[in-house]
């Protein structure tokens, strides 16, 4: 996560992506440049970026989404404007890739022109607290099969392990060995550990590479 | 697996049917009850099971018919639309006295109608589901931990009393993630001498079917169904009451309803309402002796819905006339707001 003009946010899903895809995008724009979100998602019916449509148009920044995303349109379109992401490259980009690799295969349409480019990070999110992410091996074989179904590697991990609502500083603190496993085995630098800002605030000096993200509010 | 995992509801249920012996799935896609499916073809292959993507809602519910002939657990899922199209297959594995789990994750309709959570299945879940004198039991989870025990405990009452028993959850339920602990015992193992499971050459050939060449013969076996569904009725009914102790007002709700009634009683009772909660958890056997009891104290009920109002009509019949009951309702996809259930709860107590 270090300014590329395409950030790919992936993982299995329910890992956590749109929010630290959202909080991502806020951070980017902040910094005054023209920001679009893309959700690419065509797996997940309900928790959509579309939720933040408000947030995100307030903010000044450009959604592309289906536009049957949150609709009882239940098909796996992708936006019409995705090609905006590889051809207007005054835009800096980030990819809410959803889904396991039924997910990330949508992305493969536009993953030779995002290689050609050469200036993105796709971003490995993983919680060891989802059961089929709960070892290295399980997070593992997510990971290979999202690279195999979009044909983009992956360049760094962030560790997103909660537990929702109920997790606690020591659900953050147990999972760190996790996450530095799952760089070890991938290769993969990981580069953030991601939490809600109040364990943020808890967890101040007592661990490197705290990212705190805001939480999409859905339902 | 003792420590906590976060999971969707929809995959609270697949390992918790796999904890509970199930090895045989079969299903077809839908929203928003996919990742049962999507779990169930990732496991399964790597524990010895059997997952397969049927042709159709109607093959995959005559594969569970097949399955439970030989004595295996098993299970279906689906929502709405595709729940309607196994009703051919609850009925012949009613008519079998066949175990199977059926899971519903509710979706609104009628017709294809759309992808956003509803309780409106209420009606063909309790009253039977399709054509012939039957029951399924019907357990409704309120929470992605709630989803998980109950399967565990539906395999053991439909291997208990031989019939289908259905978890009717329903969009919210399925999508949400919430913590679980997995850590529950394995469900009861059941004899099942009547299984189709090979006679080794040492007993008489065991016969599983629905097809009765005499109606006194069909007569008699519907007699029997009907007295073993008194006895689940007995022993099986399962709710929580929550502040009725001395509640004036009771509100009914199961599943996402009864959450969001609980938040709209914690702010009535902030303001001095006394109102209390009964959630059958069980729809069939429907908690009718809790809510009569409490129509003996209680001066009105509300009923709160995903629907245009089902379940009412089983709180009225409990209730039988000794207090006015009232409909708090979304339907079609919408789910009511505390705020609305509270408006409802102030109106009552006026």
């Amino acid at each position: 996560m270090n300014g590329k003009r395409i950030t790919i946010f992936s993982g299995h899903y329910g890992s956590g992506k749109t929010n630290i895809a959202l909080t991502y995008a806020l951070a980017e724009r902040a910094k005054g440049k023209r920001v679009a979100i893309a959700d690419i998602d065509i797996v997940n019916p309900y928790f959509r970026t579309k939720d933040s449509e408000a947030m995100l148009a307030e903010h000044g920044i450009r959604l592309i989404c289906s536009e049957y995303a949150n609709t009882n349109i239940d098909i796996p379109a992708l936006p019409q404007d995705i090609y905006a992401i590889v051809d207007d490259r005054s835009l800096t980009c980030i990819l809410d890739v959803g889904g396991d690799e039924r997910g990330a295969l949508a992305l493969g349409r536009i993953a030779p022109a995002i290689r050609e480019e050469d200036d993105y990070d796709m971003i490995f999110v993983a919680n060891r607290y989802r059961p089929l992410t709960a070892t290295v091996e399980g997070a593992m074989e997510v990971l290979h099969e999202i690279e195999a179904a979009c044909g983009l590697r992956f360049t760094a991990i962030v560790n997103n392990s909660n537990l929702g609502a109920e997790t606690t500083a020591e659900d953050v603190l147990s999972s760190v060995a996790f996450g530095e496993a799952l760089s070890k085995a991938s290769g993969l630098p990981l580069v953030a550990t991601a939490v809600t800002e109040p364990l943020a605030r808890a967890l101040s000096g007592r661990m490197a590479g705290l990212y705190p993200i805001r939480l999409q509010k859905h339902l | 697996m003792a420590e906590k995992v976060l999971m969707k509801g929809n995959e609270a249920i697949a390992e918790a049917a796999i904890l509970a012996g199930c090895r045989h799935y079969f299903g077809y896609p839908i929203t928003p009850q996919t990742e049962v499916a999507a779990y169930m073809a990732k496991r399964m292959p790597k524990i010895g099971g059997t997952f397969l993507q049927a042709e159709s809602e109607i093959a995959a519910i005559n594969m569970v018919y097949g399955v439970s002939a030989t004595g295996k657990r098993v299970m279906t899922s689906s929502s709405s639309p595709g729940i309607s199209l196994k009703g051919e297959g609850l009925s012949y594995l009613a008519g079998a006295d066949l175990p199977a789990l059926v899971v519903n994750v509710q979706r609104g309709g009628p017709g294809l109608g759309g992808i956003q959570p509803s309780q409106s299945d209420y009606f063909q879940a309790t009253k039977g589901g399709a054509h012939g004198d039957f029951h399924m039991i019907v357990l409704a989870p309120a929470s992605v931990q709630e989803m998980a025990e109950l399967t565990v405990k539906g395999f053991d009452l439909a291997d208990k009393y031989r019939m289908t028993a259905m978890i009717l959850a329903d969009g919210t339920m399925g999508q949400m993630m919430e913590p679980v602990s997995l850590d529950f015992a394995e469900g009861e193992k059941v004899e099942k001498p009547w299984a189709t499971n090979g006679t080794k050459m040492a007993r008489p050939h065991n016969v599983v079917n629905s097809l009765f060449l005499k109606p006194e013969q069909l007569e008699k076996t519907n007699f029997e169904r009907f007295e073993r569904y008194e006895t689940i009725k007995q022993n099986e009914v399962m709710y929580e009451e929550y502040m009725m102790e001395d509640a004036e007002i009771c509100v009914v709700a199961f599943g996402i309803a009864s959450r969001v009634s609980k938040n709209a009683i914690n702010e009535a009772r902030a303001k001095g309402i006394k109102v209390g909660l009964i959630r059958p958890i069980t729809l069939w056997p429907f908690p009718e002796k809790a809510i009569a009891a409490a129509a003996e104290k209680v001066k009105k009920f509300i009923s709160v819905e995903l629907s245009m109002g089902q379940m009412i009509e089983d709180v009225r019949l409990a209730v039988n006339g000794k207090a006015p009951v009232t409909l708090c309702n979304r339907t079609g996809g919408m789910i009511p707001e505390p705020e609305q259930v509270l408006a409802a709860i102030t109106e009552a107590a006026k």
